[in-house]
């Protein structure tokens, strides 16, 4: 982790470090997608993001990240009694993984050494209680879109295979990236997303030339570079932790829920999830900036969040999602 | 000319030696050249300079990164690695890089970011259009041709030591001035990504670091500009770019207080013409093509699949190995390998039927809807906007069903194409926007041009669907001519070709009131005509499903 860039030092791109956040603060939101032209940092985020977070603990050994010695699927036999510190697991999901690699398999290794059927876990257990990256996430292979999709939405890895049969927890925040001029992505996986950011390489001049600085000076010495950001990193992982334990104690306040039922309604989003994602987005908001409530501010700054890609696409209204949400806020909430 | 072609080529080979000083900072260089004598010298370069492994696009990924060598494993019954090409401290070669799919563009850089190697491509591409994909070359500091040299010219190579310089390069300062200059010159030519700057100031290191020196010369600046920048612009730095200009200004201005700060800093236009002069001929024309380019960047995933998904494959399954099957050898060792031991035989691998799978394939084969958009001054007149907004809504119908599309409009004296196959909606809808009206109505050329798309793209294993948007009024020959009966003549040859190719073609009629001669010509094409005036939504979809 020595050579990743400092979530603190990345330059603008506000959204995308606010969507990335919230997510960190309550991790049922449902995931970040980030859209958005090259050489944006999308990457540089992610990784960010994966160092920033708190540890969790964990059973020592325990392959799926369990928290509690009692939640360790009964296959594992590695796990030891002991609890211990490791970081949020950040995996990465490789665009031409196998479905094996993905789910689990049989483990080839004790099959021939010791002629017994043992269960190698996958990337989605990896990923459990963490997060699961996926950069071009518009080019990965339908049958695994599909295979996500179904585990993301029971939380639950289901392997019957080769003569096994085993589950496991895999709950994770889905967080995917891409370019929209490669390939649209497919509403369900769209959907799936409870967050997305349009991101753009910054037109001012002097935004431009501080990332160039920023990140020359990170190539140069990433460690003293590191070390310059510390201080604002840990006090960002201060913020999460403590908004974490306040997100409980966050009011909604009737008001707010009819703000995010009115937006909704005049946008015509598809179904409730808009609603509660966005509830849901700005009350982790509300926590992170220490309110004790949710006000129209916090939907303010979330509402293009959690409600562009879930708009009707219209072929015939060229504007950005993002701005069309905006409209509507300022419409809707004077 | 000589003189400034064999600069060219004293500048790729400066690029490799850039490179090969910092590899991590640069990432690696893309050669557009076709296989001749002076790719094979710059080669030849390139592995006396540092050892190469040449790979190919659609080698397997085992053969590249490595994995389970299955033979071997059984054989010693643990689990025996296959180390891939890719070894530390080797330059990958990538032959025919332009034909490099998106997923092993990607797992190339992903293997390459991790390990901070450089890789060499070779872009044999023949067209403009058909080049290396961007995730690849993005990430490569040098896009250098070779094309204009001739082999003559590719003579004086120094050889190149790069332990000396990379001594010096985490030395070498960039100044606040020389960083501004160069993020402003990025942004003047229309370079929209942030990684180009970044890359031309690494090689402007690299360069002062080959020389020995640990601070940055106004020369290395420009040298590195015209190696990093130049290939990428997509438009000249005009001078009335008013925002950039005052943005210059107020840099100068912001750093006139601290004087070591605009130290380094080089006014604009010397930076442009510097590079100017240093790049190849046909510079305009160099420009509006990476105009182009840069707008088709998007076309990857459509365009460049080649194979199409006929017979992608699915995991395989247990199976009875029957009428032609084809077993998966290595799901069924797989399947096989954890009862060896139950059934007790050591000297060789004990299969069962119930360990055998089989691969099993997806038949499938993509839709391609090639729009022909009658784009001239009559249809313009009537109802350009109202056929914009038919194509738009079957557009979205498209990529509800994720089919592919293509656009070709007619105008004046010929067709054009103006999106290739693709599954971009955004890029659809861009050029269609785009789409000016006006002149004369090549019909037949219109017709042939998506014909012959339509046609490719079968040979290619997709199903084309041919929908013509147009008002009939058909006076444009083939050849370019004006003329209504010869160009009514030429309609009635292609639609004849067209009819004997068995297209399924829909013809929606885009004149005010409908047009008679679109009836028949709808009629000779075997198709389905819908006049638009009745067309609504609902029924435009219907037509398509």
């Amino acid at each position: 982790m020595s050579s990743v860039f400092p979530f603190a030092a990345i330059v603008g791109q506000d959204d995308m470090k606010r969507a990335m956040l919230l997510t960190a603060i309550d991790p049922k939101l449902g995931g970040v997608l980030v859209f958005g032209d090259r050489g944006t940092g999308k990457s540089t985020a992610v990784r960010a993001l994966a160092d920033l977070l708190p540890q969790i603990t964990a059973v020592k050994g325990c392959p799926v990240n369990s928290a509690r010695p009692h939640d360790v699927p009964e296959w594992v036999q590695s796990a030891h009694a002991e609890i211990e510190q490791r970081p949020t697991p950040v995996i990465d999901l490789p665009l031409g993984v196998t479905e094996d690699r993905v789910t689990g398999a049989l483990d080839i290794e004790r099959a021939l050494t010791h002629g017994e059927k043992m269960f190698q876990p996958g990337l989605l257990a990896a990923a459990n209680r963490g997060y699961l990256y996926i950069d071009e996430v518009n080019l990965l292979e339908d049958h695994i879109v599909d295979l996500l999709l179904d585990v993301a939405q029971s939380g639950e890895n289901l392997v019957e295979r080769e003569g096994l049969s085993i589950r496991h927890p895999a709950r994770f925040v889905l967080v995917g990236s891409g370019n929209p001029e490669e390939g649209e992505l497919r509403p369900q996986l769209l959907d799936r997303f409870g967050l997305s950011v349009d991101v753009r390489s910054p037109s001012d001049i002097e935004e431009r030339v501080e990332v160039i600085r920023r990140r020359e000076s990170f190539e140069k010495s990433p460690a003293r570079f590191r070390r310059r950001y510390r201080e604002q990193n840990d006090q960002i992982r201060n913020r999460i932790l403590t908004a974490r334990q306040t997100l409980a104690r966050t009011a909604t306040r009737k008001q707010a829920l009819r703000h995010c039922a009115k937006l909704c309604a005049h946008l015509g989003t598809d179904g409730l999830r808009g609603e509660l994602t966005l509830l849901r987005a700005s009350r982790a908001l509300a926590a992170y900036e220490g309110n004790r409530e949710v006000t129209q501010n916090e939907i303010h700054k979330v509402a293009p969040l959690a409600l562009s890609h879930r708009l009707r696409r219209d072929p015939l209204d060229d504007s950005s999602a993002a701005s069309r949400v905006k409209r509507a806020v300022e419409t809707v909430l004077e | 000319m000589t003189e400034s072609r064999s600069q060219d080529w004293n500048h790729a080979c400066l690029a490799l030696k850039l490179l090969l000083i910092d590899p991590a900072g640069l990432g690696g260089i893309s050669l557009r050249a076709r296989a001749g004598p002076v790719r094979d010298r710059f080669l030849d370069y390139l592995n006396q300079s540092t050892p190469t492994v040449r790979i190919h696009p659609s080698m397997p990924s085992e053969a590249l990164f490595g994995g389970m060598d299955v033979a071997a494993t059984l054989e010693a019954g643990r689990i025996i690695k296959s180390s891939g090409l890719l070894r530390e401290n080797v330059c990958p070669v990538l032959a025919m890089a332009e034909r490099c799919g998106p997923l092993r563009a990607f797992e190339l850089v992903r293997f390459l970011e991790a390990r901070k190697q450089p890789i060499a491509l070779l872009d044999e591409g023949a067209e403009p259009e058909e080049t290396v994909l961007p995730i690849l070359s993005e990430r490569l500091a040098f896009h250098i041709s070779l094309e204009a040299i001739g082999r003559l010219d590719a003579v004086g190579e120094e050889t190149i030591n790069p332990q000396n310089a990379q001594h010096h390069l985490a030395a070498v300062d960039v100044s606040v001035g020389a960083r501004h200059s160069m993020t402003l010159l990025a942004a003047r030519l229309g370079i929209d990504s942030l990684r180009p700057p970044l890359f031309a100031l690494n090689a402007a290191r690299a360069l002062a670091a080959s020389t020995g020196r640990d601070h940055l010369k106004d020369e290395d600046l420009m040298i590195a500009a015209s190696l990093v920048l130049a290939p990428r612009a997509i438009q000249l730095p005009a001078d009335d770019m008013e925002e950039f200009q005052n943005a210059d200004k107020a840099l100068e201005h912001q750093h006139e207080p601290s004087h070591d700060d605009s130290e380094g800093m080089i006014p604009q236009d010397i930076l442009v013409d510097a590079i100017r002069p240093q790049l190849p001929s046909g510079l305009l024309a160099g420009f509006q093509e990476n105009a182009r380019r840069g707008g088709a960047k998007g076309s990857g995933a459509g365009q460049k699949r080649r194979s199409n998904r006929r017979g992608r494959p699915l995991p395989s399954r247990r199976g009875r190995l029957a009428d032609g099957r084809r077993i998966d050898l290595i799901a069924t060792l797989r399947a096989a390998v954890p009862w060896q031991r139950l059934r007790r035989r050591r000297d060789r691998v004990k299969i069962r039927s119930s360990d055998i799978f089989v691969k099993s394939f997806e038949e499938k084969s993509d839709r391609l809807l090639v729009f022909a958009v009658d784009a001239s001054g009559s249809a313009a007149m009537a109802r350009l906007a109202d056929a914009k907004g038919a194509v738009e809504i079957l557009l979205s119908e498209a990529y509800a069903s994720r089919d592919l599309v293509s656009l070709i409009g007619f105008r004046g004296d010929r067709a054009d194409l103006l999106l290739p196959p693709t599954r971009s909606l955004v890029q659809a809808k861009r050029r269609l926007a785009a789409l000016p009206g006006g002149g004369g109505t090549p019909l037949a050329a219109g017709l042939k041009a998506a014909g012959d798309l339509a046609k490719h793209a079968r040979s290619q294993g997709m199903s084309p669907v041919l929908l013509l948007l147009t008002d009939g009024r058909a006076n444009i020959a083939l050849d370019g001519t004006a003329g209504r009966s010869q160009a009514n003549a030429d309609v009635q040859i292609i639609v004849r070709w067209l009819r004997h190719s068995g297209l399924p073609c829909i013809v929606i009629d885009t004149a005010s009131r409908p047009e008679r001669s679109l009836t028949s010509l709808a009629h000779n094409l075997a198709g389905q005509y819908l006049p638009l005036p009745h067309a609504d939504a609902t029924k435009l979809a219907r037509a398509l499903t």
